[in-house]
């Protein structure tokens, strides 16, 4: 069998917004953002920018209020073990846990989880001459600056 | 004509009587006998399981001569029934003094091989063990492993301590060790009143709550890590009705998704764990009135496998021969009668 | 978390208010409720404190999951205090974001648990004056329970009479862990009263009571004890009806409180087939449980259970009768219920409107 070549097609690049100056969010902390129409939950997990939808898919709590959390596992009762450090956060009503990298929840990961957005921090000298959206923000040159792809 | 064909099913819930102490007295040695003797252990009977009330004897049945041809006339035989499990709900499980309580079920396990298991090769039977001391419990596994006979190990929906605590792993290891699954059956050793606001005054009351017992008991098994300790070993909920279950796994398994950090050793969902490892005998059901219905509380448990045949004989559940619930899909009859209790009770084949 | 927030858009659950079964009040600070009381205990308690079967002084045997004892973590008032003791950020986080006509206050405080029973009376009062003076008396959404120390039901009673006309309390709460099962009849008096002025009584889980968690004894863990506390309801259900309890007040109204209710068709079912076995053990109770279960008793929804396949919740509505549910969201406890995504069922606006609103405007008399 065989199949017509599809014509390559260019994919439509991804907008880059300015959502943060990078000390707006503190180590641990998070801000929620609206980007085109979406609510988005940005966190800092200890230096490192990640970002999912910021509702929980359960019952609409905000994510973005939160707390960030480590992975913890055991395989023997009373022994238990620690991984990903910060890198997930526990939702602030029912307390299920999302993985800030995937977005899926750890407890139901094929079924329950939220969209994840790649995010990363530019020097506001660069932001100056690229294609980025800052709506909110005044860029700085000497500043650095969160940017999530969407 | 019965509502479904039993002939070559296997019944996980027959109940011989109580042994007494006349009963029990050839199976003790010389201490235990001036013991029961001296100081009158004769009747060890549970206020929490009260077999001498009416509705634990089915009036229709045969209750003259021997209780073995009782039961072969009442039940066996015209159930056609190819095997079935003898539990006996002894007052051993109420005993304070952990000795005794061992003597007592040593004595009357052997009783049981003698004067049952025996005289008829259809029957099986749940060992007794005394929970109040886990190294004579341990002990008398061991001592009795090797007699395929006995097919699990019983204990009470109501007892001590939750089920799952670590005072009794030893006893799930010998039991998982030897393939026999943890019977919990219905029933108090009154260490704690039946209910959160202490004892009823009916008996009736403590029947409606039974599945209070074994649904704390089930979450207490889950939550310990009991079934991450000995990943082979599997609870039958006995005599416990059957319908409690699907609101118990929808319940838990919510609560672990905001609770796991408590207990991160129960890694799988509590409703996948309870359909692995946890089992109801049939009789009582706790059905809806409209038949239409009966299939739907199957259905949410949305597992074939956890329903195993009994009739909780001698107790007045049904009529005639009619001993599962009207209702039942007929595909699903065949795995509850037989196939279900051999993935069960891997000791039955010998 | 200090994080800048923006709102998202508010949805409504349905054009029509919602009536929440189960709002928890909160004291603005530990010792507020000091303030409503007379001298003599006001001494008392700063003197030997206020004892119950909690083994521990102001925090649970079973530590909750989050910060202050189980609270959403979103519920802190900016203005502070605690969880749902700020009436301005209650309005606004609960009442106006969730689209809710009435709430029904429920204090969870130890009123009804006191050992000192005199003590406990005067708390119970306390409490009715300090719900009445911090929330329902300036917001008209928010109504009030009677709370009552059961222990003493002349007491009770007394103070049930007491707080009648004022009719912003709209129920009488009693905890279901009573000392013995709560159909005895030492606390009928409570049962008349309520019957006689039309009442409902609601029972409401509590946290610790006179008696282990689980007939086996206690618990170890916080996810074991969540599930248990349901089967004080249980218990309520059973004992009430096989006591006779509804022979003798026809009209009594139960409302059962943050228990689920997927457990309540298993349990109906086995306690009519007992009856049938064993009604001459309990000659007073001359119809088949399950009818008492229909006219007498009503259930909140929350924590509202979900099953692995959704649909089978329709089975559970259908044998309880959308009739007898009424929605609650608990706030501000962890297991918050939100009146907007609670439900993953679909439900006919019929249903819906009974549920969410309908039931409850009927049986504590809304409008």
């Amino acid at each position: 069998m065989s199949t017509a070549p599809t014509p390559t097609r260019e994919k439509r690049p991804p907008a880059r917004h300015v959502v943060a100056r990078v000390d707006e969010i503190a180590p641990g902390a998070s801000k929620l953002v609206h980007v085109e129409g979406r609510d988005i939950a940005v966190f800092n997990v200890a230096g490192e920018f990640m970002a999912i939808a910021n509702r929980c898919p359960h019952e609409g709590a905000d994510l973005c209020k939160g707390k960030l959390v480590s992975l913890f596992e055991s395989d023997e009762p009373g022994v238990v073990k620690q991984s990903r450090h910060g890198e997930l956060v526990r939702c602030p009503w029912h307390g299920w846990e999302f993985d800030l990298r995937s977005g899926k929840s750890w407890c139901d990961p094929a079924r329950t989880r939220v969209k994840s957005y790649d995010v990363a921090v530019e020097h506001g000298a660069r932001l100056v001459e690229g294609t980025y959206r800052a709506e909110i923000f005044k860029i700085s040159v000497d500043d650095e600056y969160v940017v999530l792809e969407l | 004509m019965a509502r479904f064909e039993t002939a070559g099913a296997i019944d996980c819930d027959v109940h011989p009587p109580t042994p007494r102490r006349a009963d029990l007295l050839p199976y003790l040695d010389d201490y235990w006998q001036e013991i029961v003797t001296s100081r009158e252990v004769d009747v060890l009977e549970l206020m929490g399981y009260p077999e001498r009330t009416r509705p634990y004897m089915r009036p229709d049945w045969t209750w003259s001569g021997d209780p073995l041809t009782q039961m072969q006339k009442n039940l066996l035989d015209p159930l056609g029934l190819e095997g079935a499990i003898l539990n006996v709900v002894s007052g051993a499980h109420a005993l304070f003094d952990p000795y005794l309580a061992a003597a007592i079920c040593r004595a009357t396990n052997d009783w049981l091989a003698d004067k049952w298991l025996s005289r008829d090769s259809r029957l099986r039977a749940s060992m007794l063990v005394p929970f109040q001391n886990v190294e004579a419990a341990v002990e008398e596994i061991e001592r009795r492993a090797d007699d395929k006979r006995f097919v699990q190990i019983l204990t009470l929906a109501m007892t001590e301590l939750p089920l799952g605590r670590r005072t009794y792993w030893p006893i799930y290891e010998a039991a998982e060790k030897h393939d026999l699954p943890i019977g919990i059956h219905a029933g108090s050793n009154f260490r704690h009143a039946p209910s959160h606001s202490g004892f009823h005054s009916f008996l009736i009351e403590d029947h409606v709550v039974q599945p209070q017992g074994f649904s704390t008991q089930v979450a207490s098994l889950i939550s310990e890590g009991v079934f991450v300790k000995y990943p082979k070993l599997k609870a039958v909920m006995i005599e416990s009705g059957v319908t409690w279950m699907p609101a118990l796994m929808w319940r838990m398994s919510k609560d672990w998704r905001g609770t796991r950090i408590e207990v991160p050793w129960v890694k799988d969902a509590p409703a996948d764990i309870i359909r692995r490892h946890i089992r109801m005998t049939s009789q009582p059901f706790d059905g809806p009135d409209d038949v239409e219905d009966v299939a739907k509380t199957l259905d949410h448990l949305l597992s074939d496998d956890m329903l195993l045949f009994s009739s909780d004989y001698p107790h007045w559940h049904f009529e005639g021969l009619d001993v599962l619930p009207e209702g039942l899909p007929e595909a699903r009859v065949n795995k509850i009668l037989r196939d279900n209790v051999l993935a069960t009770y891997p000791r039955f084949g010998g | 978390m200090e994080t800048p927030v923006l709102e998202r858009s508010q949805e409504k659950a349905q054009t029509q208010g919602v009536v929440d079964c189960d709002v928890h009040p909160a004291f603005s600070r530990p010792d507020q409720l000091l303030d409503y009381l007379p001298e003599r205990w006001k001494t008392h308690v700063r003197d030997y404190a206020v004892r119950t079967a909690n083994p521990l002084f102001g925090t649970l045997p079973y530590p909750r999951m989050t910060p202050g004892n189980g609270m959403r973590r979103d519920s802190w008032p900016p203005n502070g205090g605690p969880p749902a003791s700020d009436l301005t950020f209650l309005r606004e986080q609960l009442l106006d974001q969730c689209n809710i006509d009435y709430g029904i206050l429920q204090p969870l405080a130890a009123g009804s648990m006191a050992f000192n029973q005199e003590l406990g009376a005067a708390l119970c009062a306390a409490l009715n004056d300090w719900q009445i003076d911090k929330f329902a008396g300036p917001e008209p959404r928010l109504k009030a329970s009677i709370c009552i120390s059961q222990e003493d039901a002349k007491e009770s009673v007394a103070e049930i009479d007491r707080r009648v006309t004022d009719r912003r309390f709209v129920q009488i709460a009693m905890p279901p862990r009573t000392l013995e099962p709560c159909g005895r009849r030492r606390y009928w008096p409570i049962y008349e009263a309520a019957e006689h002025y039309g009442l409902p009584i609601g029972l409401h889980t509590s946290a610790f009571g006179y008696r282990p968690n689980t007939p086996s004894g206690w618990s170890s863990f916080y996810l074991e004890e969540h599930y248990a506390a349901s089967n004080s309801l249980q218990t309520v259900l059973s004992s009430m009806i096989l006591e006779g309890v509804f022979e003798q007040f026809p009209k009594l109204k139960i409302v059962l409180v943050e228990g689920g209710f997927s457990w309540l068709p298993s349990l109906v079912w086995r306690l009519d087939r007992e009856w049938k076995r064993m009604r001459d053990e309990v000659p007073h109770v001359k119809r088949k449980p399950s009818e008492y279960v229909r006219e007498n008793f009503w259930y909140t929804t929350q924590p509202i259970e979900e099953p692995e396949n959704n649909r089978h919740l329709l089975d559970i509505l259908r044998w309880i009768g959308t009739d007898r549910l009424m929605f609650s969201t608990d706030y501000p406890h962890w297991d918050f219920d939100d009146p907007r995504f609670a439900f993953k069922v679909p439900l006919t606006p019929a249903e819906r409107s009974a549920i969410f609103r309908d039931n409850a405007v009927e049986l504590f008399g809304l409008k």
